[in-house]
């Protein structure tokens, strides 16, 4: 690992920091000016209650003040204890959903990466013929169809009319985690297939692609050995904010089939105002996102031998 | 070899010549023309039908198609064709207006970014990855809440009915522009080291005109793509967004929060989910087919 | 050209075989589909859909309707209800004697009463559990239902320190005597709610302050309680398992071994679940389904009344809604039949006063529903007669409610109806529940969608909302001899009848006053397994656990 490459990816951890910091403070000013608190219900709370409730959580002190503290204790790996579940620390609250996101974004990654390059190196290496035009437009449908459709209508076929898979569930029943993986990867592989066709096509124009077929390599060998390694940058470069739309999209999909994952307690927090709860869980996916796409990058220099001269 | 906009024959009229090939696109880009009309025709198939698209009548509840309603009403007996038609104008609003405006804000970091470079770039750059970083979802719903009055908006527009729509633009217009922001950089990066910008800059002309006349015009095909490409994008994201129960919110129609509200009548009434369904995928489907046309007509190596 | 084809094939073959790979990773022993429900019959297993993740179970923390569920299984308050008639059945407490003024209960403990963790139970736990409960720092927003004991109030307001002075009182370890400050005919009633539940201080104690919200007492492998279940298992928005407890003085009667609580959020899912075999019990039942479980599976579809009235608040110190005879001509432009049979399709009862009919045998008047049924010339008439002829002059209104489909279709309904029939023209707002919360609390609306859902089965409960100082009142509205009626001379009452007199009286100066437009009577709607025995809906939504058993029955014939 060279200097140049170390000082990028400090620079890189530095600059996140910061980042952090301005995300929290954000979310933090955001939260706090919407009307409503995290104790009120629609059965009026008590002035009593509410006053005791309020420095029992520190409520009463100035935002500012309250802002410092929360950070001070984040510091330390303290995230507070959630408003909406008393006995529950935010920490905790995001250990137990996330080993079903990760997974499930991760299966839905590694599925839609295997399937979109392996479509769209075939689609590439015949263009225009049947098989090009076939898998595109399937490509395509992935695309325009919203999880939110797709899920169902997989749920209807596989889980209602066959019961042959679970219709919701995470690691619970066999096969549980088969209908949500493909829900949730369909529209990744599609994207990726069409950033892999179009990269392989503009690489197979390339000279010195054109000189590996005059010297009678075959269209395989080439693809696979020269093409596909410049071919996949475009894919590279995605995975950064796939990654960031995988979290987003298992949102929907954990809602779909009842996963106990983070998203369903994410956008819960919101509405329920749980103001430790929503600003943990956005530092968690901030840092998930940021360290995401760090490694993009440095996998996009690892494939490209230019960007890593222009280091 | 010169910009393409130095050349003595227009490059336009090359695209346009290329784009006109794509049998796909100009068939997609014809029927989303016929779309936008349609849309844009609302109150007058509105006058025609002697029916108004919010009119409710519980007597005539998922009524079968009829003159009076030429695709039949839905769960609370309004027309589903108007809904449909008022429904497209606000999904297709809101897909090109987000579009847009994230396109603008994107060019503009990304140009200034890619010009400048050194630490304005870094600073840019930084922010740009900042955005990425952050989580869309929780944004909204927090934003949903937010009291708009306190932040200087009229209580009149803070409490009308399209609130929604602006803060799905808003927002998507605030997050969405970090693709066309690196993309603008990239291409910035490589056009300011180019003969005719050393020109500009050697007979005096200022930083902004050098941008605006000589950089920005050779960056139009790839955003006019990525525009085309992400209005179908925005789309989608906002059927996602009201089956969230976060999108655009009723009594404005959209698409996306009819397809969601149909849902629950799936069995009874399936043409209620059908229709904005495949609404929304013709629209998207379409607009991604321009995309890929517009993509080969502006790029001269497609030509081979 | 040979070479291309069969490179292309490897290519295609090493994508198949990742993509193999993965659906192995994924299935990881796919058995077919195994119905849950078969297996849970087979072990004696109840899978439960319970709505959501319990934000607590401490019983005097948690407020919502899937967490009383979950607790209703792990305790036992002194008294019971009866799972069809809700009346008072001995539950933790075998007798007990009221005195001839009706102030003062002794409740007899039962002698073999145990906690989960094999020691008995005693009045010391449920005097020490309500000094809990009026502890405001713990934020027990149900702390109210103790106020009917003497002192119960001040000592919880901080006018008393010394709890001695409050109506509770352990005469033996196995006898405690309550004083109330009046007469409370449904005094016996509010044992069963979880606030009111035995505690074992000794466990609280062991995981921090006693008055703790971040206490840990409440987990599995802490929390004892003394009900026919106990906690085994809590998996964070997966499942609650509670499990038989050895030790409850019922035990030998408790059916089944297991139950298992899903947080089934969403309803489309949980009907899907259930028709997968995967649920025993749903929670809800999408609307959309109700027709189909109707005439197609009948057998599984309970439908039953519910204790929670829909009503619309007024807001009266508008001056445009000032004038009773505009809120009473608005409230007769509303067809609420045609609003519950076509909008809203789920059993709904059309409603024409605040508390729900039969509430422990008590009726709204009589003319309640000839003031206020569906009658668009007498409307007119009054709204001409308050200065608005053909509605001119009044609107637009707005009526706000809260994000949510239901709300809107009847607020949309509604609209169509004002215009229809007054000629008023309304507009919609909807807010975030939360912000809807605040809006409301500070009057800042002209009409708001509520609902209000029974704590226990008495006309009381729904009435006292609207008194003047009531937090849950909001309208502006104030009609001191309401409140003299309902804080004056009903303690006073002595007979069931005369009690019922007077909430009627109560009832209809409010229906009189009208700060509301009652609109409906909530249902309860479940989609209940065959398997499922002893099951019975009643107005409180609440089932008796320990009498539920799991019997297998012979698959339907169905063509």
């Amino acid at each position: 690992m060279s200097w140049a490459l170390l000082q990028l990816i400090a620079r890189r951890l530095a600059t996140a920091a910061v980042l952090l910091v301005v995300v929290a403070a954000g979310t933090f000013a955001l939260i706090h000016a919407a009307p409503g608190g995290p104790f009120s219900a629609d059965r009026a709370v008590s002035a009593e209650v509410e006053t005791a409730l309020a420095a029992q959580y520190r409520l009463d002190q100035p935002p500012l003040l309250q802002f410092a503290s929360y950070l001070g204790n984040a510091l330390r790996g303290e995230f507070g204890p959630s408003f909406k579940y008393p006995g529950r620390e935010v920490s905790e609250l995001i250990a137990a959903g996330l080993p079903a996101t990760l997974e499930l974004a991760l299966y839905a990654l590694l599925l839609a990466l295997v399937v979109g390059i392996s479509v769209g190196a075939l689609a590439a290496s015949r263009p225009g013929t049947l098989r090009d035009r076939l898998p595109m437009g399937a490509a395509l449908v992935g695309i325009c169809l919203p999880a939110f459709v797709l899920g169902p209508l997989l749920v209807l076929v596989f889980g209602v009319y066959n019961e042959w898979l679970p219709v919701s569930g995470w690691g619970e029943l066999a096969g549980d985690k088969l209908l949500p993986t493909v829900t949730l990867a369909a529209g990744y592989a599609a994207y990726i297939a069409r950033l892999t066709r179009a990269g392989l096509r503009e690489q197979l124009r390339q000279p010195y692609i054109v000189t590996a077929r005059a010297k009678g390599l075959g269209g395989a060998a080439v693809i696979l050995k020269h093409a596909l390694r410049g071919a996949l940058l475009p894919v590279v470069a995605y995975l950064g904010p796939a990654c960031a739309g995988l979290i987003a999209g298992s949102f929907v999909v954990e809602t779909i089939f009842q996963i106990p994952g983070i998203g369903r307690f994410y956008i819960q927090a919101a509405f329920n105002r749980d103001y430790t709860l929503i600003l943990g869980l956005t530092l968690f996916f901030a840092t998930l996102i940021t360290l995401f796409n760090l490694l993009a990058d440095l996998l996009a220099l690892w494939l490209d031998p230019r960007q890593r001269e222009a280091l | 070899m010169s910009s393409a906009v130095h050349h003595s024959h227009s490059p336009t009229q090359l695209a346009l010549r290329r784009f006109a090939r794509h049998k796909l696109a100009i068939a997609s880009a014809a029927l989303l023309a016929l779309l936008a009309l349609a849309v844009a025709c609302a109150p007058l198939i509105e006058w025609l039908l002697g029916v108004s698209a919010n009119q409710v009548d519980l007597y005539n509840r998922l009524a079968a198609p009829s003159w009076q309603h030429p695709m039949g009403t839905d769960e609370l007996g309004r027309d589903t064709l108007l809904r449909l038609l008022y429904g497209g104008r606000v999904s297709l609003l809101t897909g090109l207006a987000a579009a847009a405006c994230a396109a603008s804000i994107g060019t503009l970091i990304g140009i200034c970014a890619g010009y400048f470079s050194g630490r304005t770039d870094t600073v840019l750059m930084r922010l740009t990855d900042s955005i990425i970083a952050l989580p869309l979802l929780p944004l909204l719903i927090v934003l949903a809440a937010i009291d708009l009055t306190k932040l200087g908006l009229s209580a009149q527009l803070a409490n009308s009915e399209s609130i929604s729509l602006y803060r799905i633009i808003v927002i998507v217009a605030l997050t969405g522009w970090t693709t066309v922001a690196r993309l603008v950089r990239g291409a910035t990066l490589s056009l300011r080291e180019r003969e005719f910008v050393l020109a500009a800059r050697g007979i005096g002309a200022s930083d902004w005109v050098i941008m605006r006349r000589h950089i920005l015009p050779n960056l139009l095909s790839p955003i006019i793509v990525a525009v085309t490409l992400s209005i179908g994008s925005v789309i989608l994201l906002e059927s996602v967004l009201s089956f969230l129960g976060l999108g655009i919110q009723p009594p404005l129609a959209s698409w996306g929060n009819m397809l969601t509200n149909a849902q629950q009548l799936i069995w009874e009434a399936p043409q209620l989910a059908i229709y904005p369904g495949l609404l929304i995928f013709i629209t998207v489907i379409c607009f991604n087919f321009v995309g890929d046309g517009l993509q080969d007509a502006f790029d001269p190596k497609a030509e081979q | 050209m040979a070479c291309k084809m069969l490179s292309i094939r490897k290519l295609n073959s090493s994508g198949a075989l990742c993509c193999a790979l993965l659906a192995a990773l994924l299935v990881a022993g796919c058995s077919g589909g195994e119905r849950r429900v078969d297996s849970g019959t087979a072990a004696g297993v109840l899978h439960w859909g319970n709505a959501s993740e319990p934000a607590s179970l401490d019983p005097q923390i948690a407020n919502g309707v899937p967490e009383q569920k979950i607790l209703s299984a792990l305790w036992e308050g002194l008294v019971g209800k009866h799972p069809v008639t809700l009346e008072p059945i001995p539950a933790g407490a075998s007798h007990w004697q009221i005195s001839d003024d009706r102030r003062t209960y002794r409740f007899h403990l039962r002698s073999d009463a145990r906690w989960s963790n094999g020691e008995p139970v005693t009045a010391e736990d449920y005097r020490w559990a309500w000094w809990r409960a009026l502890q405001p720092e713990l934020g027990n927003s149900f702390a109210t239902m103790l106020f009917p004991i003497v002192n119960a109030q001040a000592y919880w307001r901080g006018e008393i320190d010394d709890f001695s002075q409050v109506g509770v009182r352990v005469v033996d370890p196995l006898t405690l005597e309550v004083e109330l400050s009046h007469p409370t005919g449904y005094f016996l009633q509010l044992l069963d709610m979880p606030t009111l539940y035995p505690l074992h201080r000794a466990s609280i104690e062991r995981h921090g302050a006693a008055t703790a919200r971040a206490s840990r007492w409440s987990y599995p492998g802490n929390l004892v309680s003394n009900g026919p279940f106990q906690l085994a298992e809590w998996q964070i928005n997966r499942r609650i398992v509670v499990a038989k407890n050895p030790h409850y003085w019922d035990a030998a009667a408790v059916a089944l071994n297991q139950i298992i609580f899903y947080p089934t959020e969403n309803t489309t899912t949980e009907e899907r679940m259930f028709r997968a075999g995967q649920l025993h019990y749903s929670y809800d039942v999408p609307v959309n389904k109700m027709a189909y479980y109707a005439s197609q599976r009948p057998a599984e579809l309970v439908v039953a009344p519910y204790l929670g009235s829909y009503f619309y608040r007024f807001n009266t110190r508008r001056p445009e809604l000032a004038d009773p005879r505009v809120r009473r001509a608005l409230a007769r432009a509303i067809d609420r039949r045609q609003l519950t049979e076509q909008v809203l399709r789920a059993g709904q009862l059309p409603a024409y006063a605040m508390t729900p009919p039969n509430t422990a045998g008590y009726y709204p008047p009589a003319s309640a529903e000839a003031q206020l049924s569906f009658d668009p010339a007498a409307a007119r008439a009054l709204l001409a007669e308050a200065g608005y002829p053909d509605g001119a002059g009044l609107g637009p209104i707005e009526i706000l409610y809260n994000t949510q489909d239901e709300h809107r279709k009847v607020a949309v309904a509604i609209q169509q109806m004002w215009k229809q029939h007054l000629n008023v023209d309304a507009t919609l707002q909807n807010q975030e529940w939360k912000v809807y919360l605040d809006t409301e609390r500070r009057g800042d609306y002209q009409i708001t969608r509520a609902s209000w859902i029974g704590d226990y089965v008495d006309a009381r409960n729904f009435l006292e909302i609207w008194l003047c100082d009531s937090d849950n009142n909001r309208t502006g509205w104030c009609d001191p001899q309401f409140d003299q009626l309902l804080l004056e001379q009903l303690p006073a009452a002595t007979s069931q009848a005369e009690r019922h007199r007077l909430l009627q009286s109560a009832e209809q100066r409010l229906l009189d006053g009208l700060p509301l437009l009652p609109i409906y009577t909530y249902t309860s709607k479940h989609l209940v397994h065959p398997d499922l025995n002893g099951y019975t809906a009643n107005l409180l939504n609440q089932p008796l656990f320990k009498q539920l058993s799991l019997v297998r029955q012979p698959p339907a014939l169905t063509p």
